[in-house]
Order: structure tokens, then sequence, then C-alpha cells
């Protein structure tokens, strides 16, 4: 019996003691580390904004940013604990557009569902760009779109992955313009560049930020966005040429789906935040982002409108 | 010239020199612990790096790499499990020399022959980085494809005894690099409904399955006793200014063997997507193939290990070459690095000659010294692994290598399928050992599955678009590729020949 009251006792401190744990969480967020799952390779654009978040979260929230990584499946082993993560706001996990739409319209065995994501903001865009060599042929997108209908199928193009933005882009640009060119895909953004300078490909269908990058090799034609972007403005956009074309990716974090509002709204006003901070701003635009900001509301309705944007795409190329 | 100087005395400033001197042991560490690599090893010291001065945080980079590469021939000679993925071939002769008692002669010939591996590497990244960054551009996929069948060619040097058994081995290892997504084309493969199987199985708990499991049961069969039981010292006499000449010895006798193993290093370094892992394994396979007494490899011939610690450490100098000349990141560490220059606002590639010279030429330079200082570190560092490990008790050391293999399958990239997959490898490679199956040719047709898939299916599309209706023709039309068919069809005819030549000898 003794034994027992002692067992009893102690089992009794536990539960008090991670019981005032417990409520201490719930009374003032963040109070210890949080997690930054990154779910693809260091060094790679996931990462460097990470890594460059890291400082101003960390002054904004006022606790440690912890960045892990947990990578494969082009994301899908990372996003596929989210639904079963504590719900707690401690671990947060960068993910993608169009990535986290793509992956369970297109596999089977995901792990995950869209939905499954409670997207706290998406807070950068890299809108696709089409580039070739200087010393490309093509000085404009009028001299490539009349050699593609030319000859069709002969122009081909490399970019990130398959089932990406770049990859889709190739295909709505291709559908936009009336050409057939041939996509490559490649894994990652970066992988794409050694094939590119050695003339293996005839351009990239790429991101804004290599554009960023390899100023001194690449002649951008468009980039795929409603208005031109800051740091090229001389890089006309598919709309102004008469291409309906406009595409990228996105990038945000999602946390466990059942996380407090309170919460989620905590991150979404740090990540906004940051995003404010204009020597952040201005480091992240000269590397070829784009600075966007969606808060928790506005990225469900966005999401939303990706997916059916996606699933027309998909169904009209009878890739689903 | 005034450049190099002044990148020279950079790199030997006081604070630099310590610096590096508090690193090499950590990075030594990480490369020892097999699961935790290089590419780990830099990506937790980067963010330290963004408080310091470009140049410093550069020369930090660089000695941690070198001393964890250093660092994976620690455990590949001691109890025969590549630290990373760049001492693979270590074990092949390594081990057989700790079996012999020959361990610290091994320990310190590797020393000498990573101190040569470096030298050249850094010249190489020095004065021939813009010419070999142009010819490794001239590979495309259909390049990529070709390399990587010359690379599977080497099997018959990896088998063993027999060579159905090396090529049966080849194709498990090909079949298990298909498990996961599809490089080109994103189609999901053998995943059997499991979320994360989709990341594919990873190379470095492979080969800690393949290579530590069996030799820890192997320990385990006799638990009474320590493990490595006679020493060079003691037994052979002459202490240790005996044993570090012999290493001395080993390393230079055949310095053909050396400066070839580099110049592979170098090479297979440069060349994006391939690297260390790679590399080892063709530095070994050469030297066993030039050698008069190829029978003596695999049974503890120092050359062996001379030639897989001089490449590995040349890759690392070379796999910078894309990075700081094209600003391609050709290797996870370069990728890593990548993403550290940045943050610094340093744009990698051309600008960094020009705009960044002196912080360039120094990044360069400070891989000699990181290398030098490594290997004189490593001496000790390894004189002590040694002695940790013959002191310890079986009993004490079984469960201990257990225990870190686990960590080190988890570490690599926080999936505990990675913990299965190396327990379930372990448990097949006790099975295939006993059966007289080598590892080696798995591990190689793990590492090149992916590489030749890719330039496969891509050689394709890009065919598709030149040659309609026969793609195949792209494979068999570019003036590299066919060389680079020919020297595998060479490759592949070797051991014909090699075996006829051994036949008329014997008459």
């Amino acid at each position: 019996m003794k034994r027992f009251m002692t067992g009893l006792a102690i089992v009794l401190l536990f539960v008090a003691v991670f019981g005032v744990f417990g409520m201490m969480a719930e009374a003032a967020y963040p109070e210890r580390p949080i997690t930054y799952v990154i779910a693809f390779n260091p060094g790679g654009e996931s990462d460097i904004t990470a890594r460059a978040q890291q400082p101003y979260l960390e002054k904004v929230l006022g606790t440690q940013i912890i960045i892990t990584y947990k990578i494969g499946g082009g994301g899908a082993v990372a996003w596929s604990e989210v639904p079963r993560m504590r719900p707690d706001g401690y671990t947060i996990v960068g993910h993608n557009i169009p990535h986290i739409i793509l992956q369970p319209l297109q596999r089977k065995d995901t792990g995950y569902k869209t939905t499954d994501l409670k997207t706290v903001c998406w807070f950068q865009a890299t809108p696709n760009i089409l580039v070739v060599p200087v010393d490309s042929q093509f000085k404009t997108l009028e001299d490539f779109v009349k050699y593609a209908k030319e000859h069709p199928g002969q122009i081909t193009l490399g970019g990130s992955g398959s089932y990406s933005a770049n990859h889709l882009g190739t295909v709505e640009f291709n559908e936009a313009a009336g050409i057939e060119t041939t996509y490559i895909p490649f894994t990652g953004s970066g992988d794409a560049v050694p094939a590119f300078l050695g003339g293996h490909v005839t351009g990239l269908m790429t991101y804004t930020t290599m554009v960023a990058n390899y100023r001194e090799q690449m002649r951008p034609l468009a980039v795929a966005t409603e208005e031109r972007v800051s740091i090229f403005p001389d890089v006309p956009t598919f709309k102004e040429l008469g291409y309906d074309y406009v595409e990228g990716a996105y990038r945000g974090i999602c946390v466990s789906p059942k996380t407090p509002d309170e919460i989620v709204n905590k991150l979404a006003d740090a990540f906004k935040q940051v995003n404010e901070t204009p020597e952040f701003k201005e480091m992240m635009e000269a590397m070829g982002f784009q600075m966007v900001f969606y808060g928790p509301e506005e990225s469900e309705k966005f999401v939303e409108d990706r997916v059916e944007y996606y699933k027309s795409i998909l169904d009209k190329l009878e890739m689903k | 010239m005034d450049i190099f100087l002044e990148a020279f005395l950079n790199v030997l400033s006081i604070k630099n020199i310590i610096a590096m001197t508090l690193l090499i042991p950590l990075g030594m560490m990480a490369g020892a612990l097999p699961g935790f690599t290089a590419t780990m090893a830099v990506a937790i010291l980067v963010p330290f790096t963004f408080a310091m001065n470009p140049i410093m945080g550069l020369i930090c980079v660089s000695a941690v790499y070198c001393a964890a590469i250093y660092g994976g021939a620690f455990p590949a000679i001691l109890i025969n499990t590549p630290g990373t993925p760049s001492s693979i071939a270590t074990c092949f002769d390594g081990y057989p020399m700790t079996l012999q008692g020959r361990a610290q002669e091994a320990l310190f010939t590797i020393a000498f022959a990573s101190l040569v591996g470096g030298f050249i590497g850094t010249i190489g990244l020095i004065a021939f980085s813009l010419p070999l960054a142009k010819i490794a551009l001239k590979f495309g996929p259909p390049e990529y494809f070709w390399v990587s069948i010359f690379g599977l060619t080497i099997i018959a040097g990896l088998s063993g005894d027999s060579l159905l058994k090396g090529i049966a081995g080849g194709v498990l290892g090909l079949l298990i690099s298909t498990i996961g997504i599809a490089p080109v084309g994103g189609d999901v493969r053998f995943t059997f409904g499991i979320a994360s199987f989709q990341g594919g199985v990873e190379l470095i708990s492979v080969l800690i399955g393949f290579f530590c499991i069996p030799e820890v049961f192997k320990m385990a069969k006799d638990p009474v006793g320590s493990y490595l039981k006679s020493t060079n010292i003691g037994h052979e006499g002459g202490g240790y200014r005996e044993v570090i000449y012999k290493g001395f010895k080993n390393a230079f006798t055949d310095t053909i063997n050396l400066v070839r193993s580099s110049i592979i290093g170098l090479f297979v370094g440069i060349l994006p997507g391939a690297g260390g892992n790679i590399a080892n394994l063709i530095a070994y396979n050469e030297t066993k193939r030039a050698s008069k007494d190829p029978e003596s490899f695999g049974k503890g011939n120092p050359q062996g290990i001379v030639a897989t610690e001089s490449a590995d450490k040349a890759t690392i100098m070379g796999s910078f070459v894309p990075l700081l000349t094209l600003g391609v990141p050709g290797s996870p560490v370069a990728a890593v690095v990548y993403g550290a220059l940045m943050i610094q606002g340093l744009n990698p590639g051309p600008e960094l000659f020009t705009k960044h010279a002196e912080i360039t030429y120094t990044f360069m330079m400070s891989f000699f010294v990181a290398m030098a200082l490594t290997v004189l570190i490593g001496m000790f560092a390894g004189v002590l692994f040694y002695q940790i490990i013959m002191r310890l008790p079986v009993r004490v050391l079984v469960p201990a290598i257990l225990l870190l293999t686990i960590v080190g399958s988890y570490a690599v990239r926080n999936n505990y399928m990675d913990v299965i997959f190396m327990l379930a490898s372990g448990y097949l490679g006790y099975v295939l050992s006993n059966l007289g199956f080598s590892p080696g040719p798995v591990v190689l047709g793990l590492v090149l599955g992916p590489i030749a898939e890719k330039g496969l299916v891509q050689g394709f599309l890009m065919g598709n678009s030149m040659f309609p209706g026969t793609p195949w023709l792209i494979f068999f039309t570019r003036p590299i590729s066919i060389v680079l068919i020919v020297i595998s069809v060479i490759s592949a005819l070797w051991p014909i020949y090699a075996a006829r030549r051994r036949r008329r000898a014997a008459l």
C-alpha cells in the first residue's frame, strides 16, 4: 500500500508539473524554441530564405528558431508528417505552391492532402521566367516563338522537376503561344544550370532567382507575372507581349491542422513583420525573390483558387 | 602573383589557424561517425559563419570539409564501415590491414596519401579551374549516362571472387535505387503506399547496413576479449617512428598511383552530381587494374587505401570548381556554401574572380593549409581512435556501435524509415557476405543508378527533339559520348584480357 501511495504521488507530481508547463505554453506562445523544418536540400531557395529569416524571426518572436531538414519525395516526406504533428505551433514546416497541390492530385500515396496542411502564410514568390543564353540567336520572345512555330518540338527547355511550376508553365506557355517545345525536367532549378551553360538545352523555364544569379550568362525573354518584376525592369511580361501566361512558385509555412488560431495568427504576424523589414526585403529582392504576403485566411482562399486552376490545367492536358 | 601571396598570408594569419585547429577535430568526429556526413558538418557550421567576415567563414568551411572527409577513413579502416561515402573503398584494403595488425600503419599511410591528394586538388583548383569547368560543361545528359555505365564496368574489380555474384550485387543496387519518386517524370515507384518511401533509399543508411552490421555480428560471435588483439607496436617493435616511416613509404612507393588517383578524384569532383562516393571506387579499381599483382588487393594492400584516400581528398577541391567559376553548386557541400555566399552578398560565379578575387584565392589556398593541418591533427586523432577501439572490450563495443548506427542512420534525414532500411540492409548484408557476395557492387549500383536513369531519360527527351523517331541516336553521335563508350568497352573487357594474360604468364 505504501509503495502504491508513493507511486501515485510520483505520478501526480508528474501530472502537475507537465500540466503547469502545458498551461504556461498556452499562456504565452512561444515559450520555447521553434523548429523550422525545410523539406528541400540545404543551399536551395527554401533553405536560403529560412536562413535569412532566422535572425529576424528570432527577434520578433523572442525565441530561438532551429532549422532542420526533412528531405525527400519533392517535399512530400516532410509534408506527410504535418497532419500528425502536435498542434502547438512549435514545429513549423516550409511548404510550396504548386507542390502541395499537384502532388496529391498526381500521386496516389502522397501521405497528405492539400487541406491537411494549415497554411500560416505565403510570404514569397518566385515567378517563372524564360531565359536563353546571352549568345543565343533569340533576341526577343518573338524570335523564339517564330522559330518554335517553324520547328515544332525542336526547342528544348530545361526546368526544375516534373509537375513543378516550371513544368506546367512550359505547357501553359506552349498552349498560349500555340507552339510545341520539349520540356526536360532536372532535379531542382540549380541542377538545370550546367546543362544550360553547356548548351545541352535551348533555354530554361526557370525562376527569377536564377536570373539574379546568372545575369552575365542568361538573357531573359519574358517573365510570367502580371506586372514587371522590380529587379528586371527591362524584361517584359508574357502578358504585355500578348500571351496569357502567369505562373510561378510560392513559399510559405504550414502547421498541424488543429493548431489554435491565436498561435497561427501570431506566427503569421511575425512572418509579416520580417517581410516588411527593409533590410530583409532588400536582401531577398536582390536575390530575385518577390515579396508577397497572404495571411491565414487569404491563404486558404488562395490555395482553393489554385487547386481549381491546376485541376483545370491537368484535365486539359490529360496529365492526371 | 601578388594576389596569391596575399591570399596565402591571409590563410596563415594566427586567427585563421586557430579557428581551423579548433574546428578540425569536430569535423573529423562528424566524418568518423557513420551517418554524419561532411555535408551535415558544413551545414551546421554555416550559420555561425554569418557572424564572421567572408574570408574567415570560408576558411572554416574548408577546414571542416577536409576534416570530415578525412575522419571518414577511421571507421573504414578500423571497423570496416565507411564514415562517409567517400571512404567506401577504403574498407576493402584498410580493414584487412587492421585484421593483420597493421591498423596504425594504415592510418599513417592515409595521412600522407591525403596530403598529396589535397595538394594536387588545390593546384588543380587554383591553376586549371576555368578550363576544367569548361570541359565539365561539355558533359550533358547522354555523357552522364555513359559515365555511369563506365562506372558500372568496374564491378569486376570490386566483386571479389565471383564476377557473377558481383554483377548480381550491382543489379540489386540498381534496383534498390529505383525506390521512391523517379528523378525525371515524378512517377512513384515501389513505395507500397508508405508515404516515407517517397524519399527513396538513402545511400548512407544502406552503407551503414551493408558494411557495419555484418561486422558487428561477426564481432558478437566472439564476445570475449578485445576486438583488435595485436598491434603494430610491440609486436613488430620500433615504435611510432617505424610505423610513420612505413606509412610514408606506402604512400610514396608508387607515385604514379598517387598522382593518378588524385587526378581521378579532382576530375570526378568537378563533374556536377558526381563526387567522392564515385571517385574513391574508380580510383581503387584503376589502381588494382594497373597493379602487377591485382590478387593482393582486398587482402590488405596499402596501395588500395593510398588510391582511395588521395582521390577523395582531391574531390573536395574539385567539387568547388563549378561553384567558383560558374556559380553552379556541383555537390551537396558546394550547395551549402553557395547558400552561405549568397547570404554574405557574394554572387557565386565569375564575379568571384574579379570583384572578390582576394576572398576567392584565399578560399582556394585555404584548402591546402586546411588539409595539411587536418593531416597533422589526423595522425594524432587516428592513433587516439585506434587506442579507444583497441581497449574497449567487445561486449561494450558491439552495443556502442549498434547504437551509433541507429542514431547515424536516423540523423541523415530525420526519418525513421532510414533506420528500418539500415537494419534490413544489415541483415541482407550479413546473409550476402556469408554467401560470398561483396558489398562493393551493391553500393556502386545504388550510387550510379539515379545518375544513369536521369541521363538516359533526359537524353531520350533531348534525342526526340533532335532526331524525331530515333531518339537513341543521341547517345552515339556526340564526340565525348563516343570516347566514353570506347573507354567503357575497354574497361568491361579488361577482366577477360587480364585473365588471359595471367594464364599465359602461368604457363
